[in-house]
Parts: structure tokens; sequence; C-alpha cells
């Protein structure tokens, strides 16, 4: 049994599918990272799963309680949102706090003047207010307990979030793209905190962002959705190095995929100058249009010799690493190639090179966007190009 | 705008600005040596600002003592307090419905809310009039309060203003398991204060001026509000007492002139808030 499970979930905005039928399981204490381009519906899934938007059909269940009928309230879901949507009124203590006075006082003890009264308010009271600031402490953030939102940089807001969200140990913990208003490197240092905080509180945890260098870097399994579908949930290495879908292995690396169309040849197989895979008949007809991919890194340049003739087009030099942007003379295709500083020395704009693929780094897509399977047929002389 | 030199630009604008507030105050100045002048000093032919006698204090003690001055304002007091402490009461949790809930009906209560703010009281005042006749209800503040429990122009307001609140923050209430009466009370009031300031400085400064209604409503003097009671003032007591009269009104435009000198930041931030977003 899943910790958290969702089933078919579909969601329309007058007329518009934006969720077409989303299914995902998490394990008790994953952290599934769910990626996609902007507006493909990543916001919308997680209010639903949160429970502050309904689901046109499909059902959410936690352990086995079935949330889908009830209210954001009744179900014990946090989530921490992009803009924090800390109250703008109450001090960070006192944000943090919210959610155990709603949960641990009855409506008698919280009112204004009269809740003092009430028997065991008192206790309750110490015991939030101990909890708040085991939590800052935790956190850090012990302080800051006494300020405002106004009053706090971003990154201290986003740890007041945090602590929000995680200080009433919720079933399921839900995260909008935490880190997208905070600079590259309290970007960098807080995932490291994020995934140090999950591994503490070991509660299934739906992450959203459309960096994916955070989505690889700190999930478990990353959900890659594309238009309102799931298009692949798996462990980060096999999202980068078995996408199942093209649009997966377009939006996944970085720089992004070489993305080849071909025809498949009469012999069942398709590539690029010498690296060739054989396609299974079953799948694809001879003759019929597929996408080749080979991720840049895969791709090895040499000055003569074989390999498809290319022109350099751009070089970026970004340190540890060369980008080489060129044209296939024969195909007009415009190809990356990531190469390390040594083999890269001496490429510039119009230089004519010659472009290899490693045959087993192919990834073969159909018209539909499918992988398909292939085999990779290792010619010795490619293969020694390759890594030459 | 940051200059404190006094360029030639600057001077003019003073100048133009102090001129108009001038025009603009020259009644009430007037009012005030008015009230502070003998019958005798009044009418004479020549015009002077200055008594000649001082008569303020006779012409005070006038106004107080030949109408219950303290019934008035009372009577002034917990009229615009009702009227405003409903007035929110229905505004807020209606405006917020409509801002920031979905519901088949949003859009038919935003026009009728539309319709509302161009419908005035004198249309329905009539209707109403023979409604509180009929069960008895004039002359009580009932009458006085009931009719204005509803401000369109308050929901127009709170609305305009809700909607630049964020989604997320309401969100956020809900998932930290506040009811909706709970988000109302404890995240959209704390954060509504400009608002409700801007909104209770129109209401109140509208229904304490306002005679229209209590002079069809109310014929009975404990319940006639300031400017109803100087009505009644003018045609019962005072006569041709201009000195007296003036004094009286000096009594009742007392708090609204101090409450606005104390909260004059408040009320310029109020106007121009409703002036960007209404
Ligand atoms: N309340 C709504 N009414 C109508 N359309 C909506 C609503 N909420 C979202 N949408 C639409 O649904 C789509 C998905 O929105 P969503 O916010 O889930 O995207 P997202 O994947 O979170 O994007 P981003 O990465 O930019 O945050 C968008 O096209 C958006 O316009
Ligand atoms: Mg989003």
């Amino acid at each position: 049994m899943s910790a958290l499970s969702l089933r078919n979930i579909e969601k329309s905005f007058g007329g518009n599918a934006i969720l077409k039928g989303v299914s995902l399981d998490a394990e008790p204490g994953e952290f599934i990272a769910l990626v996609g381009p902007s507006g493909c519906g990543k916001s919308t899934l997680l209010r639903i799963l949160a429970g502050l938007e309904t689901a046109d059909s499909g059902t959410i269940t936690v352990g086995d309680q079935d949330l889908t009928k009830l209210q954001a309230a009744a179900r014990n879901v946090a989530m921490v949102f992009q803009s924090y949507a800390l109250y703008p009124h109450l001090t960070a203590a006192q944000n943090i706090a919210v959610p155990l006075v709603m949960r641990r006082l009855t409506r008698a003890q919280r009112l204004p003047l009269l809740g003092p009264l009430m028997p065991g308010q008192r206790q309750a009271i110490a015991d939030i207010k101990r909890d708040v600031r085991d939590m800052a402490v935790s956190l850090k953030i012990d302080h800051l307990l006494d300020r405002k939102p106004g009053q706090m940089s971003g990154g201290q807001r986003q740890r007041v979030a945090l602590g929000r969200a995680m200080v009433r140990r919720p079933a399921v913990f839900l995260m909008d793209e935490p880190l997208s208003n905070l600079d590259a490197n309290l970007r960098v240092h807080a995932r490291g905190e994020i995934v140090e905080m999950h591994r503490r509180a070991g509660v299934p945890t739906v992450y959203v962002t459309h960096d994916q260098a955070e989505a690889l870097s700190m999930a478990d399994r990353v959900a890659v959705m594309i238009g309102g579908s799931l298009l692949q949930l798996a462990a980060p290495a096999v999202i980068y190095d078995d996408p199942q879908h093209v649009e997966v292995a377009k939006f996944v690396g970085q720089p992004r995929i070489n993305l080849i169309s071909q025809q498949v040849a009469a012999d069942g197989t398709v590539g690029l100058g010498e690296a060739r895979c054989g396609l299974s008949r079953i799948d694809v007809a001879v003759g019929s249009e597929v996408t080749l991919g080979i991720r840049p890194e895969f791709v090895s340049v040499s000055r003569e010799g074989r390999g498809l003739p290319a022109l350099v087009e751009r070089v970026e030099f970004l340190g540890s690493e060369i980008i080489v942007y060129s044209r296939l003379e024969q195909s007009g295709d415009t190809m990356i190639a990531k190469l390390t500083p040594a083999e890269g020395a001496g490429l510039s704009t119009g230089k004519r090179i010659h472009l290899a693929a490693a045959p087993e780094r192919l990834f073969v897509f159909a018209e539909d966007g499918r992988r398909l399977r292939s085999t990779s047929l290792i010619d010795s002389d490619v293969r020694e190009l390759a890594y030459g | 705008m940051t200059s404190n030199g006094f360029t030639p630009a600057r001077v003019a604008r003073l100048a133009v600005l102090s001129f108009g507030a001038l025009v603009f105050l020259a009644p009430y100045i007037f009012m005030i040596s008015t009230a502070g002048k003998a019958q005798s000093d009044i009418f004479t032919s020549s015009l002077s600002l200055i008594p000649q006698q001082w008569f303020f204090f006779e012409n005070f003690a006038k106004a107080w003592s030949r109408v219950s001055m303290t019934t008035l304002l009372f009577n002034g007091v917990l009229v615009c307090l009702l009227i405003l402490v409903f007035q929110v009461v229905v505004a807020i949790p209606c405006a917020y419905a409509m801002a920031k809930l979905k519901f088949r009906a949003a859009r038919a209560m935003m026009v009728l809310v539309m319709l509302g703010l161009l419908v005035p009281i004198h249309a329905t005042a009539l209707p109403l009039y023979v409604a509180f006749d009929r069960v008895g209800a004039l002359n009580s503040y009932v009458a006085l309060v009931a009719p204005f429990t509803i401000s369109v122009f308050g929901i127009f307001l709170f609305l305009q203003f809700f909607r630049s609140m964020p989604d997320d923050l309401i969100h956020a209430a809900r998932l930290d398991g506040m009811s909706e009466i709970g988000i109302i009370a404890r995240v959209i009031v704390p954060n509504a204060w400009p608002a409700i300031t801007a909104f209770a400085i129109f209401s109140v400064v509208a229904h304490w001026n306002d005679l229209y209604w209590p002079l069809i409503v109310v014929s009975n003097q404990a319940y006639a509000t300031p400017p109803l009671g100087l009505l009644y003032f003018r045609a019962a007591e005072a006569g041709d007492d201009y000195g007296a009269l003036m004094a009286a009104t000096l009594i009742i435009t007392f708090p609204l002139v101090a409450a606005f000198l104390l909260a004059q930041k408040r009320f310029v931030e109020g106007i121009t808030m409703t002036g960007l977003k209404g």
C-alpha cells in the first residue's frame, strides 16, 4: 500500500482540459519532484491534492483514508507556497503557531477574551509555544520569531513558511516552487536543507519545480508532467538516461538533447553516421518517420576523419566544459556537443568538424513521442571514434 | 517633489492652493465669527470678521440650553456607529464571498451591486417611508439605521480591496484549518484596516451630515440627529438669532472637524485608495 495515491485525476477549466488523467503513487517518506514547463498544470494538481480545488474525476488516498471528498481543512496536508503566503499581520512565531492553534484549541478556547477562561487553554497554549520554539530552533530562525514577514528577507520568509507547514506533522507535504524567489546561492543551500528536513519528517512529499537541476538533485523520484499528463515517473538517473517520451528527454538535460528526425531505413535501422540502431519491425514500419535523440555529452567531435561533417556555429565556454553548437552539412540540423576544455580547445565559429555519436546512447522516439525499443549496432570503428 | 526650495513654480502652486483653501474655508470662518457676535453686531451694514463685543459665551450657552445638544450629539454618534457597524458586518463577508469564493450567483450579485450603486436613496425613500409607517417604526432608531445597513458602496470598495489580496494567503489559511468565517476574522479583517478606515470615514461623514432621511422618518425631537436638530432649533427656538444658530452649528460640526484633523493622514490615504481602485 502506498502512502499517497492519486488515481486518474482529471480537471478542466472552462472546457480546457488541464489535467488529463494523472495517476501517481508515493511510498512512505518518499520525495517526489514534479517538473514540467510553465502552465502544464503542476500547481493545479497540488491544489487538488490539498483540497483547495476539486477534481472533475479521480480519487486521492493517503494511507487508507480516502481524501477525495474532504475539505482542505480536514485533510492533514501541508503546503508551502511559491509566495510563502505568510500572514502579513502576524509575527513569525504567530504564523508558525496558526495551524496548531486551529487544530489543538477548541472553538471556545480560541475566543479572544473568554478563551483564557476555558479549562486546559493555558496548558495547550504553553505546548504550542514550546513546539513553535522547537521548530524555529531546528530551522535556525529562533532569533526571528518576533518579526513580521515584512521585516524578513526572502530566505527567512521561506523558512518561516516551511516551519508553519511542518509544525503540525502533516500526513503529506506539498511544496510549490518554494525556492524560486531566492537568489541562486541561497537556492542551492536551501535545497540541502529541504532534503534534510524531509528526511527527518519522513512524510511523503510532492515538490513542484520547473528547475530540473533542483528536481534531479533532490528527489527520490521525478515525475515529468507535460500538457496535463504524467509522461514518466522514475528515479532521476532513469529519467535522464532512459526517457520514455521525447518530451521528457527534451525537458530534462542542460544543454538540451539533440533531436533529429529521420526515416527508418530499409534494413530497419536509423542512426547518425555510423552509429546506428536497429528497430523492431513490430514497433515501426520501414520508411516511417522517427526522432533520434542523443545527449550533448555523447556527441564527440574530431577535426578530421570519419563522422558527419558539420560547421561550428557557436562555442560557449563554461569553465569546466565547452558547449559547441554546429550545423550538420547534410541535413542542416543543429547539433550540440558538450566537451571538456581539452577536447574543445581551438574550436571556433566557422570551423569544419566531424561529429560522431555513441550508438548505445541513441534514443529513438516514434512519431507520437513514445520511446521505441532499439538495439545499438556497434561498429568498432565508430566506437573508437566516439571514445577516441 | 523633494526639493524644499521655493522655486517660482512652487510658489505659484502654493498660492493657487492657498487661495482655493481660503475660498472653501471662508464660510466656516464666517460661521465662527458670527457665533461670537451679538444680534446687533450681525446686522450692521459693515462686514467685519472680528466681533465688536465677544458674545461667544452667551451664544454657546443659548445654543446649549435651548435645544438638548447632548441628545442631538448622542443620537448622531449612536446612529452613525450603528450604521457603520452593520454596514461593515454585512459588507465584508459579502465582498469576501464575491471576491474569493466561486459560486454560481457571483456574476448576478455583481450586477446587483452595480445597479445598487446607481440607485439613490431619494428613489427608494417613499416606499421605505410607507413601509416604516405600516410597521409603526417611524420615529425610532430602527428607522434611522435600517435602510443603510447594506451599503453597496461598501461592498464595492471592499470587493476591490479583497480582489488584490493574494489567493495563496486564503489557501494557506484553509490548509491551516480555518473555516471561511475564521478566514474573514483572522486573515481578511486584520489586513483590511486601510479599506475599513476609508470606508468608515465615508460612511460617518455621509450619515452625520445627512438631513434628508432623518427629516422624512423623524418628527420627534428625541430621535433627531444633529442636522435635523439644527433645523428645529432654527424654526422653533432661535427665530432669527443667528449668533446662537451659528454656535449650534459649530458644536455639531466640531466632532467631524476634530476627527478629520486627528485622522488627516488616514483620510487622505482612504480617499486616494478609493480613487485608485474604485
Ligand atoms: N482558476 C483557474 N481558472 C482557469 N484556468 C486556470 C485556473 N487555474 C489554472 N488555470 C490554467 O490551468 C493551466 C495550468 O495552471 P497551473 O497553475 O497548474 O500551471 P503550472 O504548471 O503550475 O505553471 P507554473 O510553472 O507557471 O506555475 C494554465 O493554463 C492556467 O491558465
Ligand atoms: Mg505553478
